[in-house]
């Protein structure tokens, strides 16, 4: 049997590897693949959880859904901003988008 | 070392060499594909932990939604075919010291906890976690405000997201 | 009789016995038996497929008033053999420029998400791959994969004409998911549960009576997930030269060609599985499971039949109308029938079963009675707009 730990583990590795992503690269759209490894890690700790708990109490699981939904919405928006600021200054790269208007 | 140690281990070992592809490879293109196999992974990781629908919907939404529209906008934001230059940016070092000590701290919080080795208790028969997480989406005195929260928030994304990219001419 | 009914259980039974004997572990030797069976049963889709292929061509030319295939063997039955010899033989070529890894992945992957849909087929009351209990979402799952795979392979061919063909079959793929996965929740509220094998069994009245708009909408939908005419503006040979298919050349053209053909089979068995009662006619299914595979497969040709015929009888929808009738017509329609579905069950829920079914093919044909008068009204004004339009324009034009 697999200890909860070892779940733990693994989703404190993919949202660190998440992290670094949102941090270090200089695509937006890559800023926000690593947000989405963070998110995907945080739904491993819900359902683990939820697994490892009392599994009649379906909270780990309700709060993964809301959690697909948040993450759905915010990729829509966030992507539609990117092509939006791709349009205006012909650049995804992040440190080239540092002047508010000109 | 049993067959779930084993199996568990394989797949942890897949989803986390493709998360380091993803943010390291200097093709979008390619993290967006390495990408989708990570969420391959944790989906697999779900099915494991007997969270079926979870598993299910997690291919539905994410690889079937979200990571083709990774795809998409990749494709749209190129300003030619070629990929330019190193992925990451001045600050990197600074970023791979955040994460490490992000893992470090988690890693000793897990160890710090006292219910840290505990193993799954069996799975009760006859128990329908499918209609169980139904019941409790809508079930007013259980999660249903959340739920409606959940799809007023997706209304506004969808509106936002299409006026936001609408492209007036 | 116990071979016929439970032939799958028999037989590992038997092989299981052979493995002990030879001292393997029993772990193993259900392991090894497991892929066994998956061995057989993807071997056998494969020899079906071939037939399909024969089938194809033969009902294209009688639709279109020609003999087909009538050299090779009698009655051509050995064209697909000469045919798979030949994108055998063909050379594999690969473009210049092309993203090696994601062009070779592609067709492997479009035919793996057609296969991996048969886990969830029940053949029998016996003979059921995996009885998951979300069998219904399950097949959702399995189209996204479909849909990555053509992305892939429009992308990683390096040709505009190919990528403009993956993006318009993407977006119709994506598209044609809500109202499909909408309509099949219609059989699962029926049935109580999303399993298949469930649906099946449930099915005493088939479900085609008592949601006959269902069966219509879940039948343009697959058509249109599947990517075929009148729905194939992703792979259409007259405006995109063949879209994502262009780079493809021998074997893995192949793929595509026949995973497109087992797909559409696998669809017409799921439109005979959700609303058609599957395997049951009558009990007739309970005398051996050979007869419930072989109602079953019967069920299924009728299905793919009629998925041929709209496809060599119906004219090309251009994209931006298929996406619109998407959109502005199937997808509203489908959330209303699901509310009105679920409306009737509650309020008939402990009716007589002759009310329960009168009155579910009763709200059926009132939603789309309702839906296509709508229709017509909107046309109409959008009609007399447009030739409003045009009608006050020469004048314009001559001064």
């Amino acid at each position: 049997m697999v200890p909860l730990s070892w779940y733990l583990i693994f989703s404190a590795a993919l949202f660190s590897i998440g992290l670094f992503g949102a941090l270090s690269r200089r695509n937006l759209v890559a800023i926000l693949l690593g947000i989405e490894l963070m998110l995907n890690s945080v739904n491993v700790n819900l359902v683990a959880f939820w697994r490892y708990g009392d599994v009649t109490n379906i909270t780990g699981q309700v709060f993964t859904i809301i959690v697909f939904a948040v993450a759905a919405a915010e990729v829509a928006v966030g992507l539609a901003l990117v092509i939006s600021v791709y349009r205006k200054r012909n650049t995804v790269i992040a440190d080239e988008i540092d002047m508010l208007k000109f | 070392m049993t067959i779930d140690k084993i199996i568990f281990l394989i797949v942890a070992a897949v989803t986390l060499i493709a998360a380091l592809r993803v943010v390291t490879t200097g093709n979008l293109i390619h993290a967006a594909f390495w990408l989708i196999a990570t969420l391959f992974g944790v989906a697999v990781i779900f099915a494991v932990l007997h969270a079926s629908f979870l598993a299910v919907v997690q291919v539905v939404v994410y690889i079937g939604a979200i990571a083709i529209l990774f795809i998409f906008a990749v494709m749209l934001t190129r300003k030619d075919m070629r990929d330019q230059g190193p992925q990451l940016n001045r600050n990197w070092g600074f970023g791979a010291l955040l994460a490490a000590l992000a893992f470090v701290g988690l890693a000793l919080l897990v160890h710090g906890w006292s219910g840290v080795t505990k193993t799954a208790s069996a799975f009760p028969s006859g128990f329908d976690a499918v209609s169980a997480l139904g019941n409790a989406l809508v079930s007013p005195d259980a999660y249903v405000l959340p739920f409606e929260v959940a799809s007023v928030l997706l209304v506004a994304a969808l509106v936002g997201a299409v006026y936001v990219a609408y492209n007036r001419k | 009789m116990d071979f016929l009914k439970d032939p799958l259980k028999v037989t590992a039974d038997w092989l299981l016995g052979i493995f002990a004997g030879w001292g393997m572990p029993e772990l193993w030797a259900n392991v090894l038996i497991g892929f066994l069976g998956i061995f057989i049963l993807v071997a056998l889709l494969m020899a079906l497929d071939i037939i399909l292929v024969w089938i194809e061509r033969k009902v294209v030319s009688r639709f279109q008033s020609r003999i087909g295939p009538n050299r090779v063997g009698p009655f051509g039955l050995i064209q697909p053999f000469a045919d798979i010899i030949k994108l055998l033989i063909k050379e594999d070529t690969t473009p210049e420029g092309a993203d090696k890894t994601l062009y070779n992945l592609a067709p492997i992957l479009s035919m793996m998400s057609v296969l991996i849909l048969w886990a969830v087929v029940p053949l029998a009351p016996s003979i059921l791959g995996v009885d998951l209990n979300i069998g219904a979402l399950y097949i959702i799952a399995a189209g996204a994969i479909g849909a990555l795979s053509i992305i892939m392979a429009g992308w990683s061919s390096n040709n505009k004409y190919s990528l403009i063909g993956a993006f318009r079959e993407v977006a119709v793929m994506l598209s044609f998911e809500i109202p499909m996965l909408t309509v099949m929740l219609i059989p699962t509220i029926f049935t109580g549960s999303m399993g298949i094998g469930a649906i099946t069994q449930a099915q005493d009245t088939w479900f085609v009576f008592l949601a006959p708009l269902a069966a219509v909408i879940f039948l343009i939908a697959a058509i249109a997930e599947l990517g075929r005419a009148p729905f194939d503006m992703g792979e259409a040979e007259s405006e995109l030269i063949s879209g994502y298919n262009i780079e493809y050349s021998g074997m893995k053209f192949g793929m595509f060609y026949a995973g497109e053909l087992l797909h559409a089979f696998t669809f017409g068995g799921f439109w005979a599985i959700l609303f058609f009662g599957g395997y049951r006619f009558f009990g007739l299914e309970q005398v051996s499971a050979f007869l419930a595979v072989a109602i079953l497969f019967f069920k299924a040709f009728i299905g793919y039949w009629i998925i041929m015929w709209v496809k060599y009888t119906l004219l090309r929808i251009r994209i931006d109308h298929m996406l619109a009738f998407n959109w502005k017509f199937l997808t509203p329609v489908a959330f209303v029938l699901l509310m009105t579905t679920a409306l009737m069950n509650a309020l008939l829920a402990n009716a007589p079963a002759w009310l329960y079914i009168g009155g579910m093919f009763l709200s059926n044909i009132l939603v789309a009675w309702i839906s296509l008068e709508v229709a017509r009204s909107t046309s109409r004004q959008e009609r007399e707009r447009v030739e409003g339009a045009k009608a006050s324009m020469p004048e314009v034009a001559q001064h």
